[in-house]
């Protein structure tokens, strides 16, 4: 093999490096809690008995768990850029990835509270509680422990998928390798920087989320 | 003077065939050769001490933890700096099926495991040798069990080998990218993909959750 490697200029990159890892790291998270929120919704209308908003939650599922997350954020950037509606790379990618967050996370919420048997609620109707209290105290507190892991893994997974930003030229840790190794023409050098950035990312996430869970959880899990 | 955009016309569909074709191509082979290799890396995993089981796991998470598109860009600029590029195809095609392989060989370990031992011993106290014993207790028995998640990995597949496109092979979604600069109608060509995506995709993840609901009970 005669390729030299030339690191130097990889560290001299690295204060942007890192910036756009942090670009990654936000992006995701925020895809992550935007995801949440409407997966809630979602998980709720497809328990619902109103048939309308039922079928509205199923077709946002559907689509986005049986579609690729590469098309998603093609339809976000040129689909409705024919439309008239200009998203910027960043919101482009972040409307993707909550549309594709949410449409997993629901099914994940909605396995999670079916998973706690109704007898859970009764019992504490009968001891008193109120409705608000009964799912606060007795059904929640059950059900974010079954859907833990699923959660952290989506979380990982956004992580994983906001690397696609390279191809509508958002500046996350990918858009920015892709983006100086073509100054450069070390591509090979940046790549293999940007691959163990990555891993450490996702790493970061793991470990923060099971320091969170032995504190939430206390090791029951 | 002509205009420099042309509309989508019926003799694209050629163009749009390739892509289709070439999109269940790579994903085929990348389901069957990831299988493949994940079902012996899962035995080896199930079978191994804990020294090659840790070493064989974290080799693996590099391969669950860093982006597909960056080991795509990566391996494909690697061996086109070692002087023997590879092409498109073939460069996805190994990229993608190692990928397959590290999520699947996860899916047969659990598999594997979750034969109890007991099963074992019954099965060689019937005189059945070792080979006798995976082949017609382990093997059967784990992979019922694990049906759903190979299903469900290798949708994953189906769906990530639009990512091959990075390196310039020509799947679906590539050939509709190139069809959206020159016909300017990224709504309609899209909108399409989707649904070819979907037509694959849908009736398969509707039939892994039959056979889940079914062996629950």
């Amino acid at each position: 093999m005669d390729y030299r490697f030339h690191w130097n200029v990889v560290f001299q990159n690295m204060p942007e490096l890192l910036s756009g890892a942090f670009v990654t790291l936000h992006v995701s998270v925020l895809a992550m809690l935007l995801g949440i929120v409407i997966a809630i919704l979602l998980a709720i209308a497809k328990m619902n008995n109103t048939k309308f908003f039922c079928h509205v939650a199923t077709v946002w599922v559907e689509i986005a768990r049986n579609t690729p997350a590469l098309f998603q954020i093609y339809m976000a950037y040129f689909g409705l850029g024919a439309l008239g509606i200009h998203l910027s790379p960043y919101a482009a990618v972040l409307s993707a990835l909550v549309f594709i967050n949410a449409g997993y996370l629901a099914e994940t919420f909605r396995g999670g509270f079916q998973s706690i048997p109704s007898t859970q609620y009764s019992a504490s109707k009968s001891l008193g509680m109120t409705s608000f209290q009964s799912y606060w105290h007795i059904i929640l507190p059950q059900m974010l422990r079954r859907i833990y892991h699923p959660m952290t893994n989506q979380l990982v997974w956004s992580i994983l998928m906001s690397s696609l930003g390279i191809l509508v030229g958002m500046s996350e840790l990918s858009g920015t390798t892709q983006r100086l190794q073509s100054l450069s023409f070390r591509t090979l050098e940046f790549f293999i920087v940007a691959a163990v950035m990555y891993y450490i990312l996702t790493k970061l996430v793991l470990f923060g989320s099971s320091l969170l869970s032995r504190r939430l959880f206390r090791g029951e899990i | 003077m002509g205009s420099l955009f042309t509309p989508l016309s019926w003799s694209d569909s050629g163009l749009i065939l390739t892509g289709v074709w070439n999109t269940i191509i790579i994903s085929v082979l990348a389901i069957v050769v990831g299988t493949a290799l994940g079902l012996i890396v899962g035995f080896i995993r199930s079978e191994s001490n804990k020294v090659v089981n840790v070493l064989f796991g974290s080799l693996l998470d590099v391969l669950r933890s860093v982006p597909l598109i960056i080991q795509l860009i990566l391996f494909s600029t690697l061996m086109g700096a070692m002087g023997s590029p590879l092409a498109p195809f073939v460069a996805g095609s190994i990229v993608l099926s190692l990928y397959t392989m590290a999520f699947m060989s996860e899916v047969f370990r659990g598999g594997f495991e979750s034969v109890s031992p007991s099963m074992q011993t019954a099965a060689r106290s019937l005189g059945m040798s070792n080979w006798q014993t995976i082949y017609h207790i382990r093997l059967p028995i784990s992979l019922r069990a694990v049906f759903p998640s190979w299903l469900g990995v290798s949708l994953s597949v189906i769906k990530d080998s639009a990512l091959v496109s990075v390196i310039g092979y020509m799947e679906l979604l590539r050939t509709s990218e190139q069809l959206i600069s020159r016909t300017q109608q990224p709504l309609e060509i899209l909108i399409g993909v989707g649904i070819f995506y979907f037509i694959i995709s849908y009736p398969l993840s509707y039939y892994g959750r039959y056979v889940e609901r079914k062996m629950a009970i």
